[in-house]
């Protein structure tokens, strides 16, 4: 039942809200005992929205949310020991807007430790298991807003966070719609910072309709957030005919390490799309290959900076003041406390990227880089609505493929999305089949902005 | 070329103490992820403005009058190093 339905009938009066969340928990712990997806369940502070809710465009509707969002009185702990006691005291502007609608908050799904991975195995508390195959990984960061998405039968909603793939990674590995909105489209205020001027609030769910519902709900301007937009929110529900479109295939994006079956399952899509009207054209995004050194130096520089802040005070892990510490030896014995290896790799390859003497040469020439890289998609975007490509270039692989990666393949895994992120272009990723039955994602990537056209091409697949 | 001194220093930088077995194992990482860093010097950005948001992004004013903000019991609520209503810290000099 896709969601706008479930709300409908909710406020019919034919579905009852008190008995229907029983069911549902139930139901949603079973899940997490198969899976492990959830960092926490809220089932009584969702019992306690049930009192007063309004009734809003998701009114009852579950919503589970990617642990980096804050959530007032909920834990919300980024994936890690940093944070495991942090309670916030607000709701971040995306929570506002789904409770003022009516949307109910379930739970906090796992994520690698502040969104630091690709696979979500790097995740201080549980790892979430692929509902697909549980011997394979879910994707990153946002893994169990995946595997919920996925797996769960009731109608429901996950909210995720993208800095260079967190939302099309795991939505191609687990099955599922993904959207990455235009940089700043989603007010960011109350996110758990990893790269500022990369993160994304984005959505997950089973269908097209699902995700104009949501992203009708927090997309917009917001005083909060100063890098948020100020243009209008159109009405993302009416769906218009594909017929007369343009798509662009870079060619880059099938080139080499792209599974042949991978790019099978996705020019079929794309031969559908032709065979409804749409005209198809070859492109280039000339960059491609840069993209990846690049946006791990702007992310590194950028999450360097942003987990500063975590240091034993104010908030998160701490430990006894001793009488003999200083400031600096207090920090740094709760920093490597606190943080997991992954972390701790970015915090120093990102220091070392904006040190004096090396900063021209890293962090200002990957912000040149962008630059071109921007360039290379608005050439690429010019005369075609939307761009079409493998969301990632393999299927999920299995746990012990991916523990025997290096850092370095690790991040390389990366090279169809991080250039959609530096650029800040909207993408959704759409499952279009399966190998060996397991499911492959295309990826739509459009213009500033441009959101429903993706949503258009993505319901017509 | 990455050695240990290099990654105990940006370390110190970044506040964070490594145990010797970490310092090991970054230093061996760290040499491959930095070589790989290096080929975006060979770039021609030259004339190139840096981009720091994606989108370009304006200044954005409001009126200089209070609005409200957490309160003082809110805002020590997620600490025990606090008192007399305000964060404590460890030794300063």
């Amino acid at each position: 039942m896709i969601a706008s339905d479930f709300v409908r009938d909710v406020k019919a009066g034919k579905i009852k809200l008190e008995k229907f969340y029983s069911d549902f928990f139930n139901d949603l712990r079973k899940l997490d005992k198969s899976y492990d997806c959830f960092i926490n369940i809220c089932e009584e502070d969702a019992f306690k929205q049930l009192e007063n809710l309004p009734k809003g465009k998701l009114y009852g509707l579950p919503v589970s949310v990617k642990d980096a969002i804050c959530t007032k009185g909920i834990p919300t702990t980024g994936g890690s020991k940093m944070l495991e006691s942090y309670k916030p005291t607000f709701d971040a502007t995306v929570i506002k807007r789904i409770k003022a609608s009516g949307g109910v908050i379930v739970g906090k799904t796992c994520m690698d430790e502040f969104g630091l991975g690709g696979f979500s195995t790097n995740c201080a508390f549980k790892i979430p298991k692929n509902p697909n195959d549980v011997n394979r990984v879910t994707g990153g960061s946002s893994g169990g807003a995946g595997v919920v998405t996925r797996a769960l039968d009731s109608p429901h909603i996950g909210i995720a966070e993208s800095t260079g793939g967190s939302i099309t990674c795991p939505a191609a590995f687990c099955g599922v719609y993904g959207l990455t909105p235009t940089y700043g489209r989603v007010s960011r205020y109350g996110l758990l910072d990893y790269a500022s001027s990369l993160d994304k609030i984005g959505v997950m769910a089973k269908s097209v309709s699902d995700i104009s519902l949501m992203i009708s709900v927090i997309a917009g301007l917001d005083s909060n957030d100063l890098t948020s937009r100020p243009e209008p929110v159109p009405d993302y529900s009416k769906s218009v005919s594909v017929k007369g479109m343009t798509i662009g295939v870079p060619k880059e994006y099938f080139g080499e390490g792209v599974s042949k079956d991978v790019s099978d399952s996705v020019w079929r899509s794309i031969k559908k799309l032709e065979s409804q009207g749409v005209s198809v054209k070859e492109v280039s995004l000339k960059m491609t290959k840069h993209s990846l050194p690049a946006y791990y130096l702007v992310a590194m520089s950028e999450v360097s900076t942003n987990l500063a802040k975590l240091c034993g005070m104010r908030y998160g892990l701490e430990l006894p003041l001793n009488k003999d510490d200083g400031f600096n030896e207090y920090f740094s014995r709760v920093r490597a406390l606190g943080f997991g290896p992954e972390a701790k790799r970015r915090i120093i390859l990102g220091t070392y990227a904006r040190m004096s003497g090396y900063r021209s040469q890293y962090y200002l020439q990957a912000m040149k880089v962008r630059t071109l890289i921007i360039n290379d998609f608005k050439r690429a975007l010019k005369g075609v609505d939307a761009l079409v490509a493998p969301s990632m270039p393999v299927v999920a692989p299995r746990f012990d493929e991916v523990s025997k990666l290096t850092p370095l393949e690790n991040y390389k895994m990366d090279v169809l999305t991080v250039a959609p992120n530096l650029a800040g272009v909207p993408h959704l990723s759409v499952p279009c089949g399966e190998v060996r039955g397991l499911p492959v994602g295309l990826q739509l990537i459009g213009d500033y902005l441009e959101e429903k056209k993706l949503l258009d091409l993505g319901g017509a697949l | 070329m990455v050695d240990e001194s290099l990654v105990r220093k940006v370390a110190g930088i970044a506040r964070l103490s490594l145990s010797d077995e970490e310092v090991k194992t970054f230093t061996r990482q760290f040499d491959d992820i930095i070589s790989w860093f290096n080929e975006i010097s060979e770039i021609d950005t030259k004339g190139v403005e840096p981009s720091f948001h994606p989108l370009k992004t304006e200044n954005v004013f409001r009126d200089d009058v209070v609005k409200p903000c957490l309160t003082q019991e809110e805002s020590l609520v997620n600490t025990s190093h606090k008192e007399g209503g305000f964060f404590k810290g460890p030794r300063a000099v």
